[in-house]
C-alpha cells in the first residue's frame, strides 16, 4: 500500500502545492521543457496513475536515457537512474533482476528507445522481461535541435531532412507487438484521463509494457514542418486521433496526414523472463 | 538456495576462464550479464551454471552494450555483478564503463585479451588492450585493473577485483589474456572465511538525510539501494554531492577531482606488485599477465650468464606504480618491459624512469607469447 505522507491539510494559502508535489523533486523545478511540449502532461498523467495503483512508492525506480524524455527521470521523487543513450532497458533489465520487489519503469523518448536502443528494447520485449517502459513519440531528436529520426514521417522535414525524410518510420505499438511485448497502448498527450488509466493498469501488471505517448514538439518538429503551436498540434489530435481498442498495430502507421489510432492493442498475459527462471531453474536446484 | 555452493573449497584442476567465474561466486557475484565472445566466453558458460544453485541470476543479453549496463542496473539494485569479454566486446563496454564510473558504481568487468585490432585474432593471446583500460572511455577518470599470471592468480585476483570495487566504488577491471584464460593449472580454492570478502558499505543515514554523493576524508561516498526509500536520482551527467545535474565548470571540476582523487589518494593502499631478484637488481624487467611467466624464463637466463637482473611483476597495473618505477629508476641501469604490444605499460616505465634509466621494450603483436631468448638479448643490451 501507498505508505507515502499525505500532503498536509492545514496549509497557509501563500504554501500552497499541488497535491502531488511530493512525487516529483520540486528543488529541481523550473523542468527544462519548452512551453507547450507534451512532457509535462504525460508526467503529470504518470504520478496520478502511480498513486491511483496503490503501489508503495518507495518500490518503484523509474529509468531513463538520454533526450528531452531522457529528463524524467531527474524530475521524479523516486528512486530514478539518469543513464546513457539508448540503454535505459538494459539497465533496467539489471535493476529489476536484482531486486525483484521493485516495479521498473522505463521512461525515454523514441530516439533513445528505437534508434540507439532499439535492439534492448526489441531484445527486452522477446524476454518479456519486468519492466514497463513509456515512449514519448514526439518524431524527432528534440535536444539536439530536431533532427529526423526513426518515427520521423516520410516527408517531414527536420534539419537533417531539409529535402523531406524518406525513410519509412517505425511503427512503436507494431514494433512492441511483433517482438513480444504484452502490453502495447498508445495515446496523446492530449487523452489524459486515457493515458493515464492505461497506465494505472498496466504498472501492476508483469512483463514488457509499452505505451507510446504522441506528443507535440512545438520548438523543432512543428516549426520545422510549419504544423504551428503546441495547441494546434492537440487541436490536430482531437480532430484525427481515432480510438480503435484491439485494433492490429499493423495498420497504426503515422503520417504527416492520416488518423492517429489509439487505444489498447496488446493486454496478454504470458510467463516472464523471471518466471521460467523461477520455475525451470531455482525451483529445480532446491530454492 | 543451497550457499554452500558459493565457494568450492578445496584443490582443483581448473581452466583460466573457469577459475575466473569461481573467483566471482567466492566474491558474492548474484549478478552476470553477458555476450558470448572467444576466448572469455568460457567464464558465462560456467557462470550460467553456477550462479542459479546459489539463487542468483545469469542473464545473456543481446551485446555488449547491454551487457555492461545491466551490471550496472544490478549493482543499484543491491547486488555484487559482473561481465565478461575480449576483443571488439571491450571496445563496445567503454560507453557504459564510463557511466559506472560516474555513476561510482561497484562492478567487475573481465577482459580475456586476444590479439587485435578489430577481429584479430580470436583464439590467440595478446595484451594490447592495456591504454584502453586505462583510457578506453571518453573524459578524465582514474580506473582499477588486476593482471593475473595464472589460473590460480585469475581466481584470486577476481575476489580482489570485487573487493577493489567495493571499496573505492569504480568498475575493477580484471585484465587477463588468453593464455592464462585458456590454460588448465591446480586451483586451491580457500575457505569461504579464509577469503576476505568485502562487503557493500551501505549508508547508515536515514532517507533525508543522504546524499548519494557526499563523502567523507577517505574520498568514497556510502552506498544505497533501489526500493529502500532514499528516492535518489543519480545521472551520467556532471552532478553535485546529491546526484542532481549541475553543468557549469565549477561543478565539473569537483565532480572529476572526486573521480580521480579517490583513487590517486589511496593509490598507495591499492597497489600491489611482486619483486622478484630485486636486491641485486640492475636491469628490471617490468612485466604482467603471461609474458611476465615467460620473461622469468628470459631473467633466469640472464642470471646465467652472470647479468644481474630482477623483475617488478605488476599486479595491480592501474593506478600505475609511478613512485615505485621512480625509486628504482634513481639506482638501476635500466628497465626491460615485457608485454603482448608495441609499447603500452612501457610508455608508463618511460614516463616514470623520467630519463635517469635506460627503458627498453620487447614487443610482441600477440598471437603467441615471447621467445625467452628474445627477451634475453634485451637484457643483455639493456645490460650493457
Amino acid at each position: 500500500m501507498n505508505k507515502t505522507a499525505t500532503p498536509t491539510a492545514t496549509v497557509s494559502t501563500d504554501k500552497l502545492q499541488h497535491p502531488m508535489s511530493d512525487l516529483l523533486r520540486m528543488d529541481r523545478m523550473p523542468h527544462i521543457w519548452c512551453s507547450s511540449c507534451g512532457l509535462g502532461t504525460g508526467l503529470t498523467c504518470f504520478i496520478m496513475a502511480l498513486r491511483e495503483s496503490g503501489i508503495d512508492e518507495n518500490d518503484v525506480a523509474v529509468v531513463s536515457g538520454i533526450g528531452c524524455t531522457g529528463r524524467v527521470a531527474g524530475y521524479l521523487n523516486l528512486d530514478s537512474f539518469h543513464t546513457t543513450h539508448g540503454r535505459a532497458i538494459p539497465f533496467a533489465t539489471g535493476l529489476a533482476l536484482a531486486n525483484p520487489k521493485l516495479r521498473v519503469v522505463v521512461y525515454s523518448g523514441d530516439g533513445d528507445i528505437v534508434a540507439i536502443g532499439g535492439n534492448h528494447f526489441i531484445h527486452s520485449a522477446r524476454r518479456n522481461m519486468d519492466i514497463m517502459v513509456i515512449v514519448v513519440n514526439n518524431f524527432t531528436y528534440g535536444m539536439t535541435g530536431g533532427q529526423a529520426g526513426p518515427t520521423t514521417p516520410v516527408t517531414a522535414k527536420a534539419t537533417t531532412a531539409p529535402y523531406g525524410c524518406f525513410e519509412y518510420p517505425f511503427n512503436v505499438p507494431y514494433l512492441a507487438m511483433a517482438a513480444g511485448a504484452s502490453y502495447v497502448a498508445r495515446w496523446t498527450s492530449l487523452h489524459m484521463r486515457r493515458l493515464k488509466n492505461s497506465m494505472a493498469e498496466a504498472l501492476p501488471k508483469r512483463g514488457f509494457r509499452v505505451i507510446e505517448i504522441i506528443c507535440p514538439c512545438p520548438t523543432a518538429f512543428a516549426r520545422k514542418n510549419r504544423l504551428g503551436t503546441g495547441l494546434d498540434l492537440l487541436k490536430f489530435y482531437h480532430d484525427n486521433s481515432i480510438i480503435k481498442h484491439g485494433a492490429d498495430p499493423k495498420e497504426a502507421d503515422i503520417g504527416m496526414s492520416n488518423k492517429i489510432i489509439c487505444g489498447k492493442f496488446v493486454d496478454e498475459e504470458r510467463p516472464t523472463f523471471r518466471d521460467f527462471l523461477t520455475q525451470n531453474v531455482h525451483e529445480k536446484l532446491g530454492g | 538456495m543451497a550457499e554452500d555452493r558459493r565457494v568450492l573449497t578445496g584443490e582443483h584442476f581448473l581452466s583460466g576462464d573457469h577459475a575466473c567465474a569461481e573467483g566471482g561466486m567466492a566474491a558474492g557475484c548474484m549478478f552476470f550479464g553477458g555476450y558470448p565472445i572467444t576466448p572469455s566466453t568460457e567464464i558465462a558458460e560456467r557462470m550460467s551454471e553456477r550462479l542459479p544453485e546459489v539463487g542468483g541470476i545469469f542473464i545473456q543479453m543481446e551485446d555488449e552494450l547491454a551487457s555492461m549496463n545491466s551490471i550496472l542496473g544490478a549493482s543499484w539494485g543491491g547486488w555484487k555483478s559482473m561481465t565478461c569479454t575480449s576483443g571488439p566486446g571491450f571496445s563496445l563496454m567503454m560507453e557504459n564503463l564510463g557511466l559506472g564510473v560516474v555513476l561510482e558504481t561497484p562492478t567487475v568487468l573481465v577482459n580475456i585479451q586476444r590479439g587485435g585490432p578489430s577481429t584479430g585474432l580470436p583464439t590467440l593471446s595478446g595484451q594490447a588492450d592495456m591504454m584502453q583500460a586505462k583510457w578506453g572511455s571518453h573524459g578524465d577518470y582514474e580506473i582499477i585493473a588486476v593482471a593475473p599470471n595464472s589460473p590460480q592468480e585469475i581466481f584470486d585476483f577476481t575476489v580482489k577485483a570485487f573487493n577493489l570495487s567495493e571499496l573505492y566504488r569504480v568498475p575493477v577491471l580484471v585484465m587477463s589474456d588468453e593464455s592464462v584464460g585458456h590454460m588448465t593449472e591446480k586451483v586451491v580454492i580457500p575457505p569461504a572465511d579464509k577469503l576476505g570478502v568485502v562487503s557493500r558499505r551501505f549508508t547508515k543515514k536515514k532517507p533525508g538525510e543522504y546524499l548519494p554523493y557526499e563523502f567523507g576524508e577517505d574520498e568514497i561516498p556510502d552506498m544505497v539501494k533501489a526500493g529502500d526509500g532514499y528516492r535518489i536520482h543519480v545521472t551520467g551527467l556532471t552532478h553535485d554531492k546529491r546526484g542532481y545535474p549541475v553543468i557549469d565548470a565549477e561543478t565539473q571540476d569537483w565532480m572529476v577531482r572526486h573521480l580521480i582523487n579517490k583513487i590517486q589518494k589511496n593509490k598507495r593502499k591499492i597497489i600491489e606488485v611482486e619483486e622478484i631478484n630485486m636486491d641485486d637488481a640492475e636491469v628490471v624487467i617490468v612485466s604482467y599477465g603471461i609474458s611476465s611467466r615467460v620473461a622469468h624464463r628470459g631473467m633466469d637466463l640472464a642470471r646465467e650468464q652472470g647479468i644481474k637482473v630482477g623483475m617488478l611483476r605488476l599486479i595491480v597495473v592501474w593506478p600505475f606504480c609511478d613512485y615505485i618505477i621512480r625509486e628504482l629508476a634513481e639506482k638501476v641501469k635500466a628497465f626491460v618491459t615485457v608485454e603482448l604490444n608495441f609499447g603500452q605499460i612501457a610508455l608508463e616505465v618511460e614516463r616514470c624512469a623520467g630519463g635517469k634509466a635506460g627503458c627498453y621494450l620487447v614487443p610482441h603483436a600477440g598471437g603467441d607469447v615471447h621467445n625467452p631468448e628474445d627477451i634475453l638479448e634485451v637484457i643483455k643490451e639493456a645490460a650493457k
